[in-house]
């Protein structure tokens, strides 16, 4: 059997890396299965990876790049001897200790990981719109990160689905290339914060389609328009563009977690009180994937620092 | 970057993929691009496992427009697997390496 840790943190945004700082601190030598590449939120770093410019974490008065800041929280994790394994956990047992968590194929008998307890930071991953020919133009003019595609639709028009703070933020940065980017809304009031709202209303390259749908992508080798359904008349109609943006909002990543901890309705993990205590004692939650209100990068990271702090305090009093 | 990794340019770009007896997998990245980052790492040790039975190049999009722009790249990463100069496999966006091998198929 594989040695056992004292903490294995899954996950390594901003609420993972923080647990994993301050559990080295507490020597409690972290092992981290900080995840894999992607390109959709659920990769090691987490959702800072595909921002450009944070310009609302404390203690950076100029902003700072996503990636630099979540490359600085693994630093200062590695300083302290948290341990990263660049994998992906693909099943967890927590109905018995030591925890089990397997890397890889999932029906090996034997787990690669026990752990005296857990810390889960799995955050979230970006909403695609579920509507025919989406999947299909993925990388054909349909994204789910501006930062990196941006450049390609350099004085085009192109299309931007979503109303909240990152919707703003990247039709934005689209705007840096494109001739002119649509908000496509379903409401015809903005969810984003007001500074955002009030940046994008000034900003005289992005228009707004308020109350409208995308029912189908359309194109054939590439992105040539959308399909809208008007949300209050029913009324369908057409729209040119060469690129389509989505920043629809977030799903928890909890899929790993289902029949082993109690998960809210809409699927987030659930937690108790103020603590980050799951459903299994000796399994914490922090971050995105138990957070359904406020998902900010500073919150995600102050529940990380909480989560340490439960499981250091749970393990001493196991012992 | 790994020594195993051909950096292509436009100048060199024609001679490298269709000249090869190998598979040719280009990754279009750009230095903007955190998921690239994210892959880097991977291509190069795919890169030094694969040598002899593939090439492994990068081409940087932003000092290369026109190649992305003939292979009709509009998102990166993307990675273009070329058989005798022509495109056999396209895979777009970051994964991890088992799934990223299983897709480039070399």
């Amino acid at each position: 059997m594989p040695t056992i840790h004292d903490v294995v943190i899954i996950g390594s945004g901003p609420a993972g890396l923080t647990a994993a700082i301050y559990t080295a601190r507490a020597s409690l030598s972290p092992l981290v299965l900080e995840g894999e590449p992607s390109s959709t939120g659920d990769q090691p770093g987490g959702q800072l990876m595909l921002t450009t410019e944070v310009e609302n974490f404390p203690g950076f008065p100029e902003g700072i790049m996503g990636p630099e800041l979540m490359m600085n929280f693994r630093a200062q994790a590695e300083r302290f001897g948290a341990e990263m394994h660049t994998v992906r956990a693909s099943k967890v047992d927590f109905s018995e200790r030591p925890f089990k968590i397997w890397v890889g194929d999932p029906d090996a008998p034997e787990p690669t990981h026990l752990a005296e307890s857990v810390i889960v930071s799995t955050g979230a991953k970006a909403l695609m719109l579920d509507v025919p020919n989406e999947t299909r133009l993925i990388g054909h003019g349909v994204s789910t990160c501006a930062t990196c595609d941006g450049f390609f639709f350099r004085d085009q028009h192109i299309g931007m689905v979503g109303g909240g703070d990152s919707a703003m933020e990247e039709a934005m940065f689209l705007t840096k290339f494109a001739s002119k980017v649509t908000v496509i809304h379903r409401r015809d009031e903005l969810r984003a914060s007001q500074i955002m709202q009030d940046r994008a209303m000034a900003n005289p390259k992005i228009e707004f389609r308020w109350n409208a749908v995308v029912t189908e992508v359309l194109g054939d080798q590439s992105v040539t328009g959308v399909a809208l359904e008007d949300t209050v008349t029913g009324e369908a109609s057409t729209m040119d563009l060469t690129g389509l943006f989505i920043a629809i909002g977030h799903r928890p990543n909890t899929d790993l977690f289902v029949g082993q901890l109690d998960l809210h309705d809409n699927g987030y993990l659930a937690v108790e009180g103020r603590t980050s205590r799951t459903s299994v004692p000796g399994v914490f939650a922090c971050g995105d994937v138990q957070d359904d209100v406020y998902r900010q990068a500073i919150t995600a990271a102050g529940s990380g620092c909480a989560a340490a702090l439960d499981a250091e305090r749970w393990l001493e009093a196991q012992e | 970057m790994s020594d195993a990794i051909v950096n292509l340019t436009e100048a060199t770009f024609d001679e490298v993929v269709a000249g090869s007896s190998e598979p040719v997998v280009v990754d279009f990245w750009a230095e903007w691009c955190g998921p690239c980052k994210m892959i880097a790492p991977i291509l190069d040790e795919i890169a030094v496992e694969k040598a002899g039975d593939a090439v492994i190049a990068k081409l940087n999009v932003d000092e290369n427009p026109s190649i992305a722009q003939r292979y009709g790249v509009m998102s990166i990463p993307t990675m273009l697997v070329f058989r005798d100069g022509e495109v056999d496999k396209r895979v777009v966006g970051a994964k991890g390496k088992a799934q990223l091998l299983e897709e480039l198929g070399v």
